[in-house]
């Protein structure tokens, strides 16, 4: 007979709260939001979802670590112009199927090579992170654009293959692509965090340093390892992006780095380091994003969506910092 | 010394309780002008709560206290130093960005003109030579509070008491940052107020220092006074014995001598050398010894223990376990060859304060093979966590307790079973006790002891010489990065005094 105060132990507080949450703001959405409760808007904001949460889940790895990683979306739009560079239909270097399976590739090796740097910095330079990344953010930025006026006049690189472009909104039987992708992605972010020694040392080392390092963890390859897969995360959320839009884009998820970092606090990720699940994740990831499709169905304007969204996220971190402070004391 | 009818200081019946559980059960505490008497007691022992009685930060739920004869009854600290006493805390309350003469001005600045006057510079200078004076301390009144050494701030501490012109000092851990010389000093001056009728409440740990300054002893155990005479009669022994409720042999369990010397060594250490930190240290220990390592603050005792785990570099040297020596020099090697160490800073190195205890204690383990995808199977790791916490004997409602909500012997005992979980050959142990009660001592103690007895080789830093002499089968001696000399347990200097003198600068010892 399992003892049922050991179970309610056992539960997080967090994740229920979160959960509560969500339901309350559904059965709201259902009421005051026009059309919010069809099978159409909660398919679409199903599907809209996963590249938010394929790159909340890349950045915990690094909060967990307790560093940031601002170059995430950057890295989204700068593997988003490489890899159409290669396969574009205007001139692109390479053809055929096999063209296409490397532009697969390179998004995930830039995604990884970005990362590595990130996290070399961070790691062995020893900057913080905070600082490195809005470099690497800014650098790749402005390297995106420059990048994609070599190969074209426009302002983006158009004219991908169909062959590539089916994985944003093509199946494969009931199951759209895009969330096959994010089903592999989260799976095996969830085994690396709770079914790995790695996923321990990245927890080790955001929640004490010192206490990680004296136990033998090593701290500059987890540090390193968590930048790594966090671009990775963005080359694979960069992936079903440009397939949805076709094109490689320079801007590509340049408005999703808020939606980002916010997903994740709101999740329960800590900022300060150390304490994260993938089941929070995917809730913050549903709450921001049910918010936002909410609101706008509500008729509010973009800017008030905004600025409700910005409440939520502050209010998110606020409740991180109490969190933290008591777990300190 | 001057007699007077009532005494300085007359407490009686003082109790108090914190959310219904009782912390003093009737302190009596009596104390004459011109007299110093040692405070002692373990951590929990209701030192503290009856010094914030005494000092008015906290107000008791019964008893009587008078100050000369008068009835005491501080509504704050304030009142407290208006009637006369002064608390020198241990964390000293100076000001290290400012001079010495304006921090024994602060609280109130000598004005030209009143109230809203401005500062009279020459007053303030005037009044901090004088204090300085009344201490014997010559430095001048301008110098800069962070540039003083330990010693000579709380001598700076004790002037700015003495200018408010107490009748009582509680001096609270006085000695624990002072070279012995600066004791010395300290004590010259304890001496000079004890001669100007000031009574003094001498609060600390080291008992040798307690019996050397103090007048009479009071010992306190569990919110009890348990024992009470004048220096003479309560030797250390009696002192422990009301402290810890049992006698000084019962607190450090038996040791038997290890096997011959001749087996090869666990652990030796060559040469060991780092410009301005170590110089040509080397030792050995066999398996089953406890080495202890002795020296003063400064004299290198813990960056050895760094050098060895190879938490910090080295110039020249070599560590070997087994005869093999130690590369590359980093603590994942050593933890590979079995050296477990418990560092110094238990809340910062030692644990994970905000994960659980079943989290805690499997990392060294999880680390130990550097495999980063190495499986991991969560229940199997928490019941081998909670059969090493049941050998530790950790206390906690649950092995999902954070560890930030562990008294300090228990975190000490997480730190402790985290490393067992290695089955570790070699036990680096830096202050494994510090900060912790009497009794988790006492348990660590005993399992320290039982370790060693199953063969596991144990270098043991201690700032107590009464824990380096209790366990120890030979101390190492280090002086400014050097070993000066060992002492085995055989030998005659292995007391109290002999660990003392040899390991104070110059040898000369107090």
């Amino acid at each position: 007979m399992p003892n049922v105060q050991a179970i309610w132990r056992g539960v997080d507080r967090h994740l229920v709260s979160l959960g509560a949450a969500i339901l309350v703001l559904a059965l709201v959405l259902c009421v005051v939001a026009p059309g919010f409760a069809s099978v159409t808007t909660l398919y679409d904001m199903a599907l809209a979802l996963l590249p938010l949460l394929i790159l909340a889940l890349g950045l915990m790895f690094v909060l967990l670590v307790a560093a940031i990683d601002l170059s995430i979306t950057a890295t989204v739009a700068m593997t988003s112009v490489i890899a159409a560079s290669l396969i574009t239909r205007n001139g692109g270097y390479l053809s055929g199927e096999l063209g296409i399976v490397i532009a697969f590739v390179s998004f995930i090796l830039v995604g990884a090579l970005i990362g590595l740097a990130n996290g070399a910095m961070a790691a062995y330079v020893r900057m913080p992170s905070f600082m490195a990344t809005l470099g690497t953010y800014l650098l790749l930025g402005g390297a995106a654009v420059w990048y994609t006026s070599l190969h074209t006049s426009s302002s983006s690189i158009a004219g991908l293959p169909g062959a590539f472009s089916v994985v944003g909104r093509g199946s494969v039987g009931p199951f759209p692509i895009a969330l096959l992708i994010a089903a592999a992605v989260t799976v095996l972010a969830w085994l690396l965090v709770n079914r790995t020694a790695f996923g321990r040392w990245l927890a080790a080392v955001g929640s004490g340093q010192e206490a990680a390092r004296v136990a033998g963890v090593p701290v500059q390859f987890t540090i390193l390892g968590a930048f790594v897969i966090c671009g990775v995360c963005a080359g694979v959320a960069s992936i079903i992006l440009t397939a949805r839009i076709e094109t490689g884009s320079p801007v590509l998820a340049s408005n999703m780095l808020l939606d980002v970092v916010g997903a994740a606090v709101i999740g329960g990720v800590s900022l300060y380091g150390g304490v994260g699940k993938i089941g929070g994740v995917i809730l913050g990831v549903l709450l921001l994003t049910m918010l936002d499709v909410g609101l706008r169905l509500m008729g509010m304007s973009l800017f008030a969506v905004l600025t409700v969204k910005g409440l939520v996220i502050v209010l998110a971190a606020a409740i991180d910092g109490l969190r933290n402070r008591m777990a300190r004391r | 010394m001057i007699k007077q009818a009532s005494p300085l200081l007359r407490m009686s019946g003082i109790k108090k309780s914190f959310d219904g559980v009782p912390v003093l059960k009737g302190i009596d505490l009596e104390l004459a002008f011109g007299a110093v008497k040692g405070f002692v007691g373990g951590n929990g022992s209701g030192k503290s709560t009856t010094m914030n009685i005494l000092g008015g930060v906290l107000k008791a739920d019964a008893g009587r206290m008078e100050l000369a004869g008068a009835p005491y009854d501080p509504a704050g600290p304030t009142d407290a130093r208006t009637a006369g006493i002064s608390f020198i805390h241990q964390e000293l309350n100076l000001f290290p960005n400012l001079s010495v003469a304006e921090n024994l001005s602060l609280e109130d600045y000598p004005r030209i003109g009143g109230q809203m006057g401005v500062i009279d510079w020459r007053a303030v200078r005037s009044r901090a030579g004088a204090a300085l004076r009344s201490v014997g301390l010559s430095i001048s009144p301008d110098v800069e509070v962070s540039s003083l050494t330990p010693g000579e701030q709380q001598l700076v501490e004790i002037a700015k008491a003495l200018t408010a012109d107490p009748k009582l000092i509680i001096l609270d851990e006085p000695t624990t940052s002072l070279t012995s010389r600066e004791i010395d000093r300290l004590f010259g001056i304890v001496r000079e107020l004890r001669s100007r009728n000031i009574g003094i409440i001498y609060i600390s740990h080291a008992l040798a220092d307690v019996r050397e300054i103090c007048d009479e002893i009071i010992v306190l155990r569990e919110g009890v006074v348990t024992d009470e005479g004048d220096v003479h009669s309560m030797v250390t022994d009696r002192i422990v014995a009301g402290m810890v409720g049992r006698s000084l042999e019962q607190v450090f369990p038996r040791r038997r001598a290890p096997e011959a010397r001749d087996t090869p060594p666990r652990l030796s250490v060559k040469g060991l050398s780092k410009r301005g930190t170590a110089k040509d240290i080397g030792f050995d220990i066999a398996p089953g010894e406890i080495l202890g390592l002795c020296g003063l603050m400064g004299s290198g005792r813990t960056e050895v223990a760094r050098m060895v785990f190879g938490l910090d570099g080295y110039d020249s040297g070599t560590v070997a376990v087994d005869g093999i020596p130690l590369r590359p020099r980093n603590p994942r090697e050593a933890i590979k060859r079995g050296i477990a160490f418990l560092t110094e800073d238990r809340r910062v190195e030692g644990v994970h304060l905000q994960q659980s205890i079943v989290w805690n204690i499997p990392l060294v383990r999880l680390s130990k093979e550097g495999r980063a995808l190495a499986w991991l199977d969560p229940s199997r790791l928490a019941a081998e966590a909670s059969e090493i916490a049941r050998r530790t004997n950790v206390k906690a409602a649950s092995l999902e307790a954070l560890v930030s909500t562990l008294s300090g012997g228990n975190q000490q005992k997480v730190v402790i079973a985290k490393w067992l979980t290695l089955s570790p050959s070699i036990l680096i142990l830096d202050e494994p006790t510090r900060g912790i009660d009497i009794g988790a001592k006492v348990e660590i103690y005993a399992l320290i002891a039982e370790l060693a007895e199953q063969g596991m080789s144990v270098l043991l830093i201690s700032s107590e010489n009464e824990e380096l002499l209790g366990l120890s089968d030979r101390v190492v001696v280090l002086e400014q990065g050097e070993v000066r000399e060992v002492i085995h347990r055989a030998d005659d200097r292995f007391t109290e005094a002999g660990l003392t003198i040899a390991s104070s600068a110059g040898g000369s010892g107090r």
